[in-house]
């Protein structure tokens, strides 16, 4: 018997938001029958462009139940920036955990939430060169190579149970063994914050630039939103709104939620977003 | 809230009279088997006795049973021995939907160098008995075949396929965890050289095995130490436990009717009520002959471990077959082994009673059931859609 938490019980026995959405602004359906577990996610925005409802119809297990459920929870109220940067790990976190095994429900929830908002988009994030490593659950190396980053997942164990590739034939637990090798190999100056050689001023603010111009604007120019660096005070990012951005309720959250994690995670841990008056 | 436990394949009540017979074994006649004195010598005699009951349940002789810790023990050690006592053959016959304790040992032997055969099922779950008879050659060490799945209740002809074997001087193993107490054995009738069983499948306690060797079997033991079993395995006997299988065995005797009547019935009707009320369901293994208390039924578009986690909110325990409850991440090997497609496997669930189920408990099944089901289907992205193409 698996150790579930009161939440995930609950979640599961009184599921919220299960069902489709007529005209949906973003939908889409991840997983399969034959892997186990699937997830359709669907949600409408209101005119603030904020999620005001969302649904789900899954075919899987308790936890993928209450996973499923928790995230259309989670969603409501938010944009589909601060959406975006909803990981597998709030999902599992708002649940009071999963167990190991089952936190490939949180990522599928993740998976859904992703290609609903590339529905939403229009676009696809997912890069065309990324190649199945396990044929038995339709897995690919970017997909487990961003579960190994988001999760510090260390063994194939551990990749079977986020991502669930490894888990069948077992064939391509070498190519899985190799991923790990590779993101740890070039992840080794951030486990080594001593080592990692110290940003100059100079460089710090050529990298923020070049984040906000390649990973940030284009997603905020999506709605219709900008973002322009003002300066760079030691780790104070100055930025100032521009677009929809400039009058939009939630443009606080967006550059909290957005901008500042790619940043964060782009750059330096240590730098904080600001806004300056326009 | 009443538990109404419907999982008695994966392990049963120790029944009370058994469990009376062994309460005095723990402090009162705590005596050694092996001791020179008479306190020691009156747990020997009663030792003696048990060992009776369990060879006359299964129609052997007393000196044919080897009492071991477990199922798996038996069966770990029937195998390593036929493969000790044929140094030079290196094949072994078994099936693709043995119980991990043969399926993965073979898997291990595998690696270890030995050929392995895994004969196919077929979608009822019938055992591909051709193919059986072409793998039979001069390099098999041993046949391993179960007596009956403890998944679906499929019983194979393992008697039939012990006289083929045996013709050929090929030894036959089986794995009758399942069929002990719920189908007539009569190892006097049979050419079976060695069959495992355990104590918990049948009323008796965790933790005790037995292992049938036919006399004149050549054996090699797999635990070596002291002399009890007469060198054929080493270790202080369980004495509680082997006095309640003992007790446990003489109990199966006497219920195998009723397994067979009563509790079959139960089975049956439990089957037909949900067939009735319930759509897109099939019984896995239904049409094959099958272990009367057994009933593996799939509901399309569900997933196991939800129907088991909303039936135990009612106090019903059953097992399933889906990937999520096996911590693997595949269904069953054993239905996957009969074809069953994916849609069905993941949902499949297996009730398995014993005689001490009511027919009360068998309505609340089916009155609890029909609901749970169809509140796992709205929710289910496959269901809607299935049932429109159902009707174009």
């Amino acid at each position: 018997m698996w150790e579930y938490t009161d939440k995930v019980r609950e979640h599961f026995l009184n599921p919220r938001n299960v069902g489709e959405i007529e005209d949906p602004d973003g939908v889409a359906e991840v997983g399969s029958i034959a892997c186990g577990d699937a997830l359709k996610l669907a949600f409408k925005l209101d005119e603030n462009k904020r999620i005001k409802d969302a649904r789900f119809k899954t075919f899987g297990c308790a936890s993928a139940i209450a996973s499923a459920s928790a995230l259309t929870e989670m969603l409501k109220g938010k944009t589909v920036e601060e959406a975006m940067a909803i990981t597998n790990k709030d999902i599992a976190d708002y649940l009071g955990g999963l167990p190991p095994e089952k936190m490939h429900c949180s990522v599928l929830g993740q998976e859904a939430l992703e290609k609903a908002i590339e529905n939403y988009r229009g676009v696809s994030y997912k890069k065309p060169e990324e190649e199945i490593v396990c044929v038995c659950f339709g897995v690919t190396d970017g997909e487990i190579e961003r579960a190994i980053k988001q999760n510090h997942l260390a063994t194939i164990e551990e990749v079977t149970n986020y991502t669930k590739a490894g888990g069948g034939c077992k064939s391509c637990h070498e190519k899985i063994q190799a991923i790990i090798d590779r993101v740890y190999a070039a992840e080794k100056p951030d486990n080594q914050p001593v080592a990692r050689p110290k940003l100059s001023n100079i460089q710090k603010i050529r990298m923020i630039e070049e984040t906000i111009e390649s990973e940030i604007r284009p997603s905020l120019k999506h709605d219709g939103g900008d973002v322009e660096l003002v300066d760079v005070v030691g780790n104070r990012v100055l930025v100032a709104t521009r677009g929809a951005c400039a009058t939009c309720q939630a443009s606080q959250a967006t550059l909290k939620g957005f901008v500042e994690w790619k940043l964060k995670e782009l750059v330096s841990p240590e730098l904080v977003v600001e806004e300056v008056a326009p | 809230m009443k538990t109404i436990y419907l999982d008695n394949n994966a392990t049963t009540m120790v029944a009370p009279e058994v469990l009376d017979e062994m309460l005095p074994y723990f402090s009162r006649f705590y005596g050694n088997p092996s001791s020179m004195h008479r306190f020691g010598g009156q747990v020997a005699k009663k030792l003696s006795e048990a060992r009776e009951k369990v060879a006359t349940a299964i129609g052997a002789e007393p000196d044919e049973i080897i009492f071991t810790s477990c199922g798996t023990e038996s069966d770990n050690t029937a195998i390593l021995s036929a493969l000790a006592v044929n140094p030079e053959k290196r094949h072994i016959i078994t099936t693709r939907v043995e119980h991990p304790a043969v399926k993965t040992l073979c898997e291990h032997l595998a690696e270890k160098g030995y050929l392995i055969t895994a004969l196919e099922v077929d979608s009822d779950g019938n055992l591909n008995m051709d193919q059986y008879e072409k793998s039979l050659s001069s390099d098999t060490a041993v046949v391993s075949i179960m007596w009956a799945n403890n998944e679906t209740g499929v019983i194979f002809p393992v008697e039939r396929a012990a006289r083929i074997a045996h013709e050929k001087g090929i030894l036959f193993h089986t794995d009758a965890v399942q069929a002990i107490g719920k189908i007539p054995i009569a190892m006097r009738d049979n050419t079976i050289h060695m069959l495992s069983f355990s104590g918990h499948k049948l009323h008796a306690q965790k933790g005790i095995g037995v292992l049938y060797i036919r006399r004149g079997t050549r054996f090699s033991p797999y635990l070596i130490g002291g002399h009890q079993e007469k060198g054929r395995r080493g270790g202080t006997e369980n004495i509680p436990a082997i006095i309640g299988l003992g007790k446990a065995c003489e109990l199966a005797g006497q219920n195998l009717t009723e397994e067979n009547s009563r509790v079959r019935g139960l089975r049956d009707r439990l089957e037909n009520e949900i067939f009735k009320q319930i759509p897109n369901v099939k019984v896995n293994g239904g049409r094959a002959p099958r272990l009367p208390n057994t009933s593996n039924i799939s509901f399309e578009f569900v997933e196991g471990e939800s129907i088991l986690l909303l039936m135990d909110q009612y106090g019903i325990c059953a097992s399933s077959g889906s990937a999520c409850t096996s911590g693997s991440l595949q269904p069953s090997h054993v239905l996957r082994a009969m074809g069953v497609p994916y849609t069905m496997a993941h949902g499949s669930i297996r009730f398995s009673l014993s005689i001490y189920n009511t027919e009360d408990e068998i309505d609340f099944v089916i009155d609890t059931l029909p609901p749970i089901i169809e509140k796992l289907r709205q929710m289910s992205p496959y269901w809607g859609s299935a049932q429109t193409a159902c009707k174009t």
